[in-house]
Parts: C-alpha cells; structure tokens; sequence
C-alpha cells in the first residue's frame, strides 16, 4: 500500500460518461470516484463493456467526462475549455501509455521507438538517443536497442514499449493488458518491474487486466460492473 | 527524426514497386506529351526548313500542305524578278513508298532545285545532294544509311547525306531529290500505261510542274506587299510563312493534336486519382500507429508531415523515373517523341499539386482517427 503521505497524483469524483442519447443512451460510467497516489500500482477488474477502457481513457485524457470532476497531478482538466492541444501535451509530459501488444512504431528500431517521445517532448536528437538507450539498458534490453519490433521477442518489445511509457518520467502510467501477450513467468518480470519503476519515479499506475495471475502485484484492486466502481480491496499487504 | 523517411525505409520495397508502377503511368503522360509536341514539330518543321518567307501555290488552293497544288515550273522566274523579292526556288512534294531491303519505306518526297530554298537545312551526316540525277538526302528515321540505294520509279537513287527531323505530319520521314527527279517521279508512268497512252496519241501533261514556289524577301522589303503583288496574278495564290504555319496547325494536324490533347487529359486525370488512391490506401493501412502517435503526443503537424511527406516523395520519385524511363525509350517510337524541358516542369508542378490534394483526404482520415484505437489491441 502507498504510503498516507504521497501525493494525490489521480482524483476523479463523481465521474460519470453517457454514450448517445434517449432510448440508444449508454452509461458508461456512473458516479465514479477515484483516488490513487504517487508510488501505488493498481488494478482496474471487470467484465467486457464494465467501462474500464472508458474510465482508463478519461484518466488518459483521451475522452472527456459527461460528468464529474478530474484532477490530475494537482491539476483540473477538461475545466476552463481545454483544448485537444492541451489534452496532447498532458499526455506527453504527465502520461506513459502501455499497451496490450506494445504498440512499437514498426518503422523504428527499439531505442528510436522511446527517443522519438523524448524529441516529441521538445529533447534534442542526440540527447533524446542518450537517454532512450539509458533506459533501455536500465531495462535490461539495451542489446536490442538497434533491433526493429518486428524481432524482438514479446517481452523484449513489451520492456521497449516500457521505457517509451516512462520516457518522459510521466506522474501516471496506464496499462492496457500489460501483460496479456506475457507467459505467466515474464508477466511477473513486468509487472515487478512496473511496481519498481513506480516506487523510483513517484508515479502510479493503473493497469487494466483480466491476468488473475498478477493480482497479488498490485495494491488495490477495483472492480468496475455496469460503469460503477462497486468495490475495492487491498491486495498487498 | 523523420518519420515518412523512416517508414520509407522500413518498406522500401513496397515504396520503390509503388513508385515504379507509378513511374509508369507519368512515363506515359510524358510519351502522350512527347508525341504531341512531336506531331505540332515534324509538321512545322517540314513548313519552316525552307527557311521562306512567302509561298506561291496554285489560285484558290491552301497548298501544298493542306491541299494539292500545281503551278508552271517557270512560276519561279516570275516570282524571283518581282520587287523585294531576294531567292526563290520550286518545289514539289509526294508520298511514295518503295521497297527496300525486303520491307517498304512510306517516304516524303522534296523536290528542290540545288542553289535555290528548298533543299535540307543541316546535313548531319555525309553531304547534301551534288548532281542533278539519283542522288537523295534521307531524314535518319527512314532507316536508310549513307551508300544505299533505292529504288524510285523507274530510276535508283544513291543516298548521300543524313538530316534528322524532318518529316511530315504523317510522320513519313523526308527524302530530298533534284527537282528535276522529283518532276519525273510524278510524270513517269509505268511502261504498259505509257504503251497505252502513247497507242491513243495522247502525250500526257506536260512534266513541268511544281507544288509550290518559295520565296525569301529582302530584309528592308515588306512581305505582305510582295504576296498582293502575287495575288495579281490570277492563277497563284500567296501566303506568308505564319500563314502557312497557322493552316498546318488549324488544319492538317488539328485533329490529332486535339485527340493526343483529350488522351492526355484522360491520362492525367487518371494519374490523379491513382496517387489519391495510393496515397489515402497508404494512409489507411497506418491508422493504428496513427492512433498511437496521436496517444503518445505527437501533434497533428508530425501527422500530417508523415502523411505529406511520403506522398511528395511518391510522386517525386515516380516522376523522376517516369522521366528517365520515357528519355531512355522515346528514340525506339516510331514517330518522334519531342519532350521539352517545360513538359517535365509542367507534369512535376501537377504531380506536387496532385499529391498535395491527394494527401488532403489521408490527413483527413488521420486527423479523425481516435487516439483510443491505440489501446484494446
């Protein structure tokens, strides 16, 4: 568990999202509230359609809320009209996105695919390479950082799409089934490496996942049905 | 780091196949425009070789191209004492074809009196016309070569120098004679027909007849005062140089010109819609790693450079081998291929504005695209 005295790094209250309207309206959500700090790595549990994709894109600044509040890092977005710019940029510099199939640009070797957000950040070519090979040897795949995705191994791609997420030291880190291409061994690998890289950072993530054998990797698990977040337990000690 | 370079490079192959295919498509564009700058040139050229100021056919004809003409050889004295007038010369043209070397040559016959306009302009290869019998000047695309002799009418004329460029608007390379064989060619009659002939007592027309006359004037003279001076005379007919030129455009090659112009259209119209397909199926394919782009920050403008980007190469990269691919090849078209710097300037200035728009509809698409596709694999 995290510690009382970090930070508030995600608060949603009250965040509800509506889908068309009259007899076609779907609710996504309702009435979520949400509370993560810095350090804490939680789980987000739930059946196909229970509004977990929903809620980790209002949380990714992706979709906007029907309803509700979202403060993210001490900050209140979507207030004030924010626009889709503004949107962009909170995600570059506060948000690490990882993916189900780590969705590495095929175009790009490993360590382009993590300086490439370092340089979208405003970083130099050369500064930017600097510190994508830094992390990919702090990942462990520093041997691969000229190898393109295509032949890498699942996990070698899924540690590069790692350090992308973290390249631009983010506060948050998203995770869609970041483990499901993963063999039971190196889906602990990650996991533990995420729960390393949170504590290191001062960042918390919230990873989506159906993957029961990770649950005891997480603080808090929630469980998300019909777009209301009915219960949640600690999972670590 | 450049994105479309990169993307380029990572599928390299699939970029230089749909270059090449495209490359293809401008080399046609470039023939079609080769082929009607061709067509305007061989039949300007064959009016402008003279080198004349005026020309004198028969009354009430547009000779001796756009219709046949027939005028006393002994015109040219007349037209050559009048005021202003500094060189004239006789001429005659026919088509004929004549077997050579087991196959046929479709040739443009030039008569023309040796001293007097008319004759080859530049002789690139052996030396112009010497005698006043069977020697011939031959246009490079007949196939002939300096030595050969061919076989027209009853006589064999010996091949002593090469031009380049000079054919009719048929596309029927140029063979320049002697007047005088020339006249014969026309007059001269099969022995079983001159038998036939001579058996009724007729002694046929007389050989003495020319297409045209030619004239060049005087610096200080006036052309058009020359050619009313001719009109006086009720049997000729005058027309100056841009005259002539204008009726062999407005006319004799007005027609195909027009078709190779609405064949071009087609062409380009077709090109056009090709790169747009090219370019927004290219788009189309990457929306997932547009999607993670958008998801990972990138702003619009990287979208849109990778999009524009790529197109710009495609069409670049394509135009420059359809260019190489129609300047290696445009010498083996049966009729001349003319392509003019401002061609090549032209098809790049619509392949640029073509792949710009084109590239509109990808970015259109990509700009759409939700960043959360990127995530739920």
């Amino acid at each position: 568990m995290a510690d009382p005295q970090s930070r508030l790094i995600i608060d949603l209250k009250a965040i509800s999202k509506h889908y068309g309207a009259g007899e076609t309206r779907v609710d996504a959500l309702r009435g979520v509230d949400l509370e993560v700090r810095s350090g804490e790595v939680v789980a987000l549990l739930g059946p196909s359609g229970s509004g977990k994709t929903t809620l980790l894109n209002i949380i990714g600044c992706i979709i906007d809320p029907t309803e509700g509040r979202v403060w993210l890092d001490g900050e209140p977005v979507y207030e004030n009209r924010w626009l889709r710019d503004d949107l962009r940029r909170l995600r570059l510099d506060k948000i690490g996105f990882i993916f189900q199939f780590h969705n590495l640009l095929p175009f790009l070797d490993a360590k382009d695919n993590v300086a490439l957000v370092l340089q979208l950040a405003g970083k130099s070519a050369g500064e930017a390479r600097r510190r994508a090979i830094e992390l990919l040897d702090y990942l462990e795949v520093g041997n691969r950082k000229d190898a393109m995705p295509a032949l890498l191994s699942g996990g070698e791609a899924q540690r590069v799409a790692i350090a992308r997420a973290l390249a631009n030291s983010p506060r948050i880190i998203l995770a869609d089934e970041p483990t499901a291409a993963l063999d039971s061994k190196r889906a602990g690998i990650v996991m533990d490496l995420l729960r390393k890289l949170a504590a290191e950072q001062d960042a918390c993530i919230v990873a989506v996942t159906h993957d029961e054998k990770i649950y005891d990797r997480f603080d808090r698990l929630f469980h998300l049905r019909d777009g209301r977040l009915e219960d949640q337990e600690g999972s670590k000690a | 780091m450049n994105l479309a370079y990169r993307d380029v490079r990572h599928n390299l192959f699939r970029f230089v196949l749909t270059c090449l295919g495209l490359s293809l498509l401008m080399a046609v564009v470039l023939a079609m425009m080769g082929i009607y700058n061709g067509l305007v040139a061989d039949a300007l050229n064959i009016v402008r070789a003279p080198q004349a100021d005026l020309w004198v056919v028969e009354a009430g004809r547009q000779g001796p191209f756009a219709e046949s003409s027939k005028i006393p050889g002994a015109t040219r004295d007349a037209v050559a004492r009048l005021h202003g007038v500094s060189d004239a010369g006789s001429i005659t043209y026919q088509t004929v074809e004549a077997a050579f070397a087991g196959k046929t040559l479709r040739l443009y016959i030039i008569g023309y009196e040796r001293g007097h306009p008319g004759g080859p302009d530049v002789v690139v290869e052996g030396r112009g016309i010497g005698q006043s019998h069977f020697e011939a000047v031959a246009d490079r695309k007949s196939g002939l070569v300096i030595g050969d002799r061919i076989a027209l009418g009853r006589n064999r004329f010996e091949v002593v120098g090469l031009v380049e460029d000079a054919m009719n608007s048929g596309g029927d390379p140029v063979l320049y004679v002697t007047l005088a064989d020339a006249q014969t060619l026309q007059s001269q009659l099969a022995p079983p027909a001159a038998r036939v002939l001579e058996a009724r007592g007729a002694t046929g027309e007389s050989g003495d007849t020319v297409a045209a006359v030619i004239a060049r004037v005087d610096a200080n003279a006036d052309v058009d005062s020359v050619a009313r001076t001719v009109r006086q005379w009720k049997h000729l007919s005058a027309m100056t140089q841009a005259e002539q030129e204008d009726l062999l455009v407005r006319s004799v090659v007005d027609r195909a010109r027009r078709q190779i112009g609405l064949f071009l259209g087609i062409l380009l119209t077709v090109s056009a819609v090709v790169i747009a397909l090219i370019i927004y199926t290219m788009t189309m394919e990457k929306l997932k790693q547009i999607a993670t782009l958008k998801l990972i920050g990138a702003p619009d403008r990287t979208i849109i450079g990778l999009i524009v980007q790529q197109s710009i190469a495609l069409g670049a990269v394509g135009w420059a081998f359809g260019l190489m691919l129609i300047l290696l090849i445009k010498d083996y078209f049966p009729r001349r291929v003319l392509l003019e710097p401002i061609n090549a300037t032209a098809l790049a200035g619509i392949i640029l504005v073509v792949c710009i728009l084109a590239s509109g509809l990808g970015i259109r698409a990509a700009l759409r695209v939700d960043p959360a596709t990127a995530i739920g694999g």
